[in-house]
């Protein structure tokens, strides 16, 4: 069983003891810890359970690449499932549970899955709940949902109240890894005199040196990797980063980096997680290599670990895999573990190496230190279920029929060699090679991924260049290449030597042994979480699935959540024995960011809750608050729907507010409506470029209704613009419009008609603006006083600058509603006292506020239209019946062109009119008018549909609008619209002007 | 009438890894022409020599900012905005050349402490190390426009348009949480 | 995503400070024109795999529209100029060639 030894452990502060509980287990480590260190320094090595088979699991690894201790983390608001006990750091009160049993951990019914081995082989849920159909919603999907997954998701009422955060960072030189390659290459190119930042996703600087007990320039490298950290803190140009990991490279050198900030010290200020959004010149990719399982019979049997990960545990935490302890491998680093175990005073009952000859330094140190050797042999079987009883040997090219030895132990640490992290090289189309010595892939320096100078912007250095022996040269020369294509080209000092044992070459094992029969096969796990084993790639292959994509996604093999870190090159190796043809023939499945899996939270940044778009407010918008405003978004706005009085429903207040208007006087905080000055000597030229209408024989202190198409002729956006003056024009959008319409402007000023002599500026946000519109507008205003409003001063459609009242007024006399109405512009600090103004002037005139909703029943009782309703980008203004918005006169306008197209002239065009149910109802919006006859998908022909619907207060019945194909010579028609539920509605084709046709309201 | 006037978010202020405060009414005036053209009646005007790409001028009261190769911003006191409008129009006056009152459609707010730069990076895709007292850079906060000022050494002022001036504090509030320093910057 | 030099501020800046605009040098067909050229200009864009010019709006910055031209297959950027011209600078043409040789610049707006 492992254990905590009594001494050691250069990571843990031993004075500082740290509990915490696995599944409702109080336990104990100490500070410095990982939680699997803890877990493991408890006796605790079963930890979870796999994802079909539900069998036993325990650490494989001690890092990222952890494919089995995954665990569910905190509780309640805090609690996340699937966290790596490998990659978490102890704190006090953490507290853990494990995940996929049922049950319980020590007894899980689903395991029997387990006793049925032909069951959930490759493509198993293809093949078998094909039929019956009716089975899938109610038998086979409850039972696989309960059966298979990890984790559970948080609950659903659950509230993460954890703060996260981005970052956005600037480097000439970003270096990812803070191993001895990573710290050297980071040193050269910041006294280079780039601009450096360097991260490291554990907690630790110097990565696996000091494990390895490499030592550099004759002393241990812990002291060169303490005198380089002192070196490069010293560095204002350097960015050193612990806990930060390089998630992803992206297109001209964007990375992203996933910071985890206070998660081994949960509970003071600092936000959680943070995302780097660093933009760098160069990439100097140093994130080490991953130590590869071996394929034997009961690989996956708790007690059974990579050999790194033992001697990991071992010196950093000084923890013990178990009292006796099998070492398998077909390369000389396992045998470091070995030598270290024995040193630590831990049973090595034997190392069982593939090669026939082990002759290296390092198996020559076991040998001298006792450590028995079982040369040409692998593991026939791991004995035991829930944690490793002992091993049988076998020869390493037999079938594995019978065993040569049994060895007694309870941890087995394997070493299949090593595989670069090619992971971010790849991320934006670095190729790789295949080394055919070392047996991996390797970054391919000729095809590097490509920046935006042309040239490759990532560079790999260390172990991820697949360098396994001395790195520290290489390291300083790529730190200084990537300095100096950045231009910093100053001297930097001499890299350290670091001096790693001498390797003798490794010998590929995939399966173990070589010619295993069935049984063994279908025991050999690759992907340790989704369970795939040696025999599911190999009943891929034979049901012809060659291309590694493919008999990935067949079989799930790399699909977990550590996604294939230690499958995917003893997979692709199967895959191509299967195929029989060469590794780099199979090729590797892609590799895609981020490299370990980061948090939503942290992806969402600041954009949560009141952040998560930006709420765009009027200056009235607190007084709206106040008084009842039920609220509608319109666009980045919220606009108030309608005022709720105390009591009051929204029909209610809807309907009162409409009849105010049409009745007393009412008030629209038309603040939202867009607002752009057009100015210069050519622009009259423009508005008549931009307007369907003529706007160049607009008299200045006249409005004029304007329409504005794009180039398919299809009505964009309409308003009302004022002449100011001979060179000034103000343009009113849509509350929706105002940036696009003004970008559109700019579009074809900067980019089309640079030589005109036109400016434009959005002044939306300059003005609060108030519609006053009724029968007692005019009265309601004058008591302001300052500004003649009579219908001589100021006839229809004409605006006029004063102080009304006081304020910085420019009144604009138009009308959306048929009243009598005026707009009040004034600067936006003005805007809520204007308001508060208006509504005390007018208590005895019962004035009120409207809503969007009785402005939009306003306009359509006036048969106005509205860009969004009536429109919806496939609209000419001619459908709506706007011909007379459309200038003849004119030679060009946007849009112009677009209307000449032989559809836009056909005559059977569906074209607007009202519509008024024969009972009075109101009709659904949207409803479609059915015509006789079906199309060629059996659905029933169509010739018209409803676009604004709504019940008039003021008619006392449901009014609409529609397009209606050749609607308006169609007048008194009866028509047929879809209901809901089948339903047929009945409604008569009107005129869609409902109130004061001749337009008297308005011209008081 | 001092309380028909009210700025964006009158008196927001927060304090914790730097200090933020709504800067009340500011004038601003667009300018819009050749730069050529705008620089005498400018000069006459304002005294203010025209600022070189990206950079800003000032003269008490006064600063002129270059926001496009056709534009300038103008501030100023608010109360002075409309006098200095009408005086630049007429001396623009047969110039193809545009002058706006502005000054009520911006929100702005001072940040300053030695951690500025930490904060308007968690929100602002700007490197501040390329950035100078003096310099003005139009960017985005998070999902906003943003001119960001840099005024003296840990000083910024942000605009944003009135609108989002509840957004621009709450995000900046929220960027500048104590506990938070992503020590960034030196 | 993309680092582009807006020509006209002089700022390297995210895509996201920039809204894409569609290709470039595009002729405008307006009334009087026959379908196939306003077709053309309203419908049929290049599409190639490598050099490419295309519209950008610094929309979050100066407000100018510009001019990139890059290669879309390895998003290599040629240079950038401001928008007020109807083909291509002689010298990002000159840049172009000295990086694709065999690249030849087709008569822009062309349909």
């Amino acid at each position: 069983m492992s254990h905590r030894l009594a001494s050691g452990g250069r990571l843990i502060d031993r004075r500082q003891p740290v509990n915490f509980s696995f599944n409702g287990r109080q336990m104990s480590g100490f500070a410095g810890d990982t939680l699997a260190a803890g877990l493991l320094g408890a006796g605790q090595t079963l930890l979870g359970r796999s994802f079909k088979y539900h069998r036993p699991r325990g650490v494989v690894a001690s890092g990222a690449e952890e494919p089995n201790a995954l665990l569910g983390l905190g509780q309640g608001d805090r609690f996340e499932p699937n966290q790596r006990a490998t990659t978490t750091e102890l704190f006090e009160g953490l507290a853990a549970t494990s995940q996929n049993h049922w049950p319980r951990l020590e007894f899980d019914l689903l395991a029997l899955n387990n006793l049925v081995p032909q069951f959930l082989t490759a493509g198993f849920y293809y093949k078998t709940f094909l039929w019956p159909r009716a089975f899938w919603k109610h038998v086979y999907e409850p039972v696989i949902r309960r059966s298979a997954g990890l984790g559970e998701a948080p609950g659903p009422r659950t509230r993460d109240p954890d703060r996260y955060e981005q970052i956005y960072a600037f480097a000439d030189v970003m270096v990812i890894g803070g191993g001895i390659a990573g710290l050297q290459a980071a040193l050269a190119a910041a006294e280079s005199g780039a601009r450096v930042a360097l991260w490291e996703q554990s907690a630790h600087w110097g990565g696996r040196a000091p494990v390895d007990g490499i030592e550099i320039d004759g002393t241990p490298a812990e002291d060169w990797i303490t005198a380089t950290l002192a070196r490069l803190a010293a560095m204002e140009n350097v960015q050193l980063r612990l806990r930060t990991m390089g998630a992803g490279v992206h297109d001209h050198g964007y990375v992203l980096g996933y910071e985890r900030v206070s998660d081994h010290a949960p509970g003071d200020d600092a936000p959680r997680h943070r995302l780097w959004r660093m933009r760098a010149g160069r990439i100097i990719t140093a994130t080490g290599a991953i130590e590869r399982p071996l394929s034997f019979a009961g690989n996956d049997v708790p007690g059974v670990m990579l050999a790194s990960a033992m001697r990991d545990y071992l010196v950093n935490y000084a923890v013990a895999p178990g009292q006796e302890v099998v070492i398998v491998t077909n390369n000389d680093d396992a045998y470091r573990t070995a030598l270290a175990l024995r040193r630590a005073g831990i049973g090595v009952a034997a190392v069982v190496d593939a090669r026939a000859d082990p002759a290296g330094p390092l198996p020559q140190a076991a040998r001298a230190a006792g450590i028995r050797i079982l040369a040409g042999s692998g593991i026939r079987k791991v004995k035991g279920g829930r944690h490793v009883k002992g091993v049988e040997v076998c020869a390493i090219d037999s079938r594995g029929v019978a065993h040569t030895a049994q060895l007694d132990c309870d941890a087995v640490g394997m070493s299949g060699g090593w595989s670069p992290v090619v992971h971010l090289w790849s991320h934006c189309g670095g190729k790789l090679i295949w080394d055919e010595g070392g047996h991996f892939f390797r970054p391919d320096p000729a095809r590097p991924p490509l920046g935006q100078d042309g040239a490759g912007f990532v560079l790999a250095c260390g172990s991820a260049n697949g360098d396994l022996g001395p790195v520290l040269g290489d390291a300083q020369a790529t730190g200084c290449r990537a300095a100096q294509a950045m231009g910093a080209d100053g001297a930097a000092s001499d890299a350290g030597r670091d001096t790693p044992a001498e390797m003798a070459e490794m010998e590929p094992v995939w399966i173990m042994p070589r010619a295993a029969e069935y049984d063994l096969r279908a025991k050999m796990w690759l992907d340790f979480q989704n369970d795939v084993k040696v025999s599911d790639i190999q009943l891929a292959a034979r049901e012809g699935f060659h291309s590694v994509e493919h008999a990935k996604r067949y079989t799930t093999l790399g699909m977990a959540t550590d996604q294939g870190k230690l499958s995917n090159i003893n997979g692709l190796a199967i895959l191509s024995d299967a195929l029989g043809q060469p590794i780099p023939a199979t090729g590797t499945t892609t590799f895609r960011p981020p490299y370990t899996p980061i948090s939503l939270a942290a992806i969402a940044g600041e954009a949560r809750g009141p952040l998560f778009q930006p709420l765009r407010r009027t200056p009235m918008q607190d007084w709206h608050d106040a008084h009842g405003a039920d609220w509608e978004p319109v666009g980045q706005w919220r606009r108030p729907f309608a005022y709720l009085r105390k009591g009051e429903g929204r029909t209610a207040a809807v309907n009162r507010e409409v009849r105010n208007v049409r009745t007393g006087v009412g008030m629209l905080d038309a603040s939202t409506l867009g607002k752009i000055l057009v100015s210069g000597p050519d622009a009259a030229r423009f508005m008549d470029m931009l307007y369907t209408g003529m706007m160049s024989s607009l008299k200045p202190g006249r409005c004029r209704y304007g329409l504005m198409c794009n180039e398919n002729g299809f009505l964009m956006d309409d308003g009302v613009v004022a002449r100011l003056d001979e060179g000034r024009f103000l343009v009113h959008t849509t509350s929706g419009g105002a940036d696009h319409i003004h970008g559109w402007m700019e579009d074809w000023l900067q980019c089309e008609w640079w030589d005109w002599q036109v400016h434009t500026v959005n002044m939306t946000e300059q003005f609060a603006q108030v519609a006053v519109a009724g029968p007692k507008a005019r009265h309601l205003l004058e008591r302001l006083g300052g500004m003649d409003l009579s219908r001589e001063a100021m006839p229809f459609m004409s605006f006029a600058e004063g102080a009304l009242g006081g304020f910085d007024a420019r009144v604009f006399r138009i009308s959306f509603s048929g009243e009598l109405g005026f707009e009040i512009a004034v600067p936006a600090s003005q805007g809520r006292a204007l308001w508060a103004r208006l509504m005390a002037e007018g208590a005895d005139l019962d004035v009120m506020p409207y809503g969007t909703e009785a402005l939009h029943i306003l306009r359509a009782e006036k048969g106005f239209i509205m860009i969004g309703d009536e429109t919806d980008g496939t609209v000419i203004p001619q459908d709506l019946g706007l011909n007379w918005a459309i200038s003849k006169k004119k030679t060009d306008f946007l849009g112009k062109r677009g209307m000449e197209r032989v559809a836009m002239q056909d005559p059977d065009r569906w074209t607007l009119v009202g519509l008024e149910t024969l009972h009075g109802t109101v009709l659904p919006h949207g409803a479609l008018a059915l015509a006789p006859g079906h199309n060629a998908n059996g659905q029933r022909q169509t010739q018209g549909r409803v676009t604004s619907s709504y019940y008039s207060a003021n008619l006392g019945c449901g009014i609409a609008m529609g397009l209606v194909a050749n609607g308006p010579d169609r007048m008194g028609e009866v028509l047929d619209f879809a209901g809901p539920k089948d339903r047929i509605i009945q409604a008569r084709i009107v005129d869609p002007v409902r109130i004061d046709k001749d337009g008297e309201r308005q011209n008081v | 009438m001092s309380d028909t006037w009210a700025s964006a978010l009158p008196q927001a202020q927060f304090d914790g890894l730097i200090r933020i405060r709504e800067a009340g009414l500011c004038g601003m005036i667009t300018l819009r022409g050749d730069p050529a053209a705008l620089a005498g009646p400018l000069r006459a005007q304002t005294g203010l020599d025209m600022p070189a790409q990206r950079r800003i001028v000032s003269a008490g009261a006064l600063q002129l900012a270059w926001m496009s190769p056709d534009e300038l911003l103008l501030c100023l006191p608010h109360a002075e905005a409309p006098t200095m409008v009408a005086a630049l129009q007429t001396a623009l006056a047969g110039q193809f050349a545009t002058v706006a009152n502005v000054s009520d459609a911006r929100a702005v707010f001072d940040l300053s402490g030695p951690r500025v730069r930490d904060v308007l990076a968690k929100l602002c895709p700007v490197d501040f190390a390329t950035l100078q007292p003096g310099d003005i850079r139009r960017s985005r906060a998070a999902q906003v426009a943003a001119a960001i000022l840099s005024l003296e050494d840990d000083q910024f002022r942000i605009i944003c348009f009135r609108s989002v001036a509840g957004y621009m504090f709450d995000l900046l509030a929220g960027a500048a949480a104590p506990g938070s320093d992503p020590a960034l910057y030196p | 995503m993309l680092s582009l030099t807006c020509p006209c501020c002089g700022i390297t800046a995210e895509e996201t400070e920039f809204t894409p605009g569609g290709e470039a040098h595009l002729t405008r067909s307006g009334p009087g024109s026959s379908d196939s050229s306003y077709e053309a200009y309203m419908f049929q864009r290049k599409n190639p795999r490598g050099v490419h010019f295309e519209r950008w709006r610094h929309a979050y910055g100066c407000g100018k529209w510009f001019i990139a031209a890059r290669d879309t297959v390895t998003l290599e950027v040629f240079g950038t100029y401001p928008a007020q011209t109807t083909e291509p600078p002689a010298e990002i043409v000159t840049q172009i060639r000295a990086r694709r040789p065999d690249w030849t610049p087709e008569p822009q707006g062309a349909a």
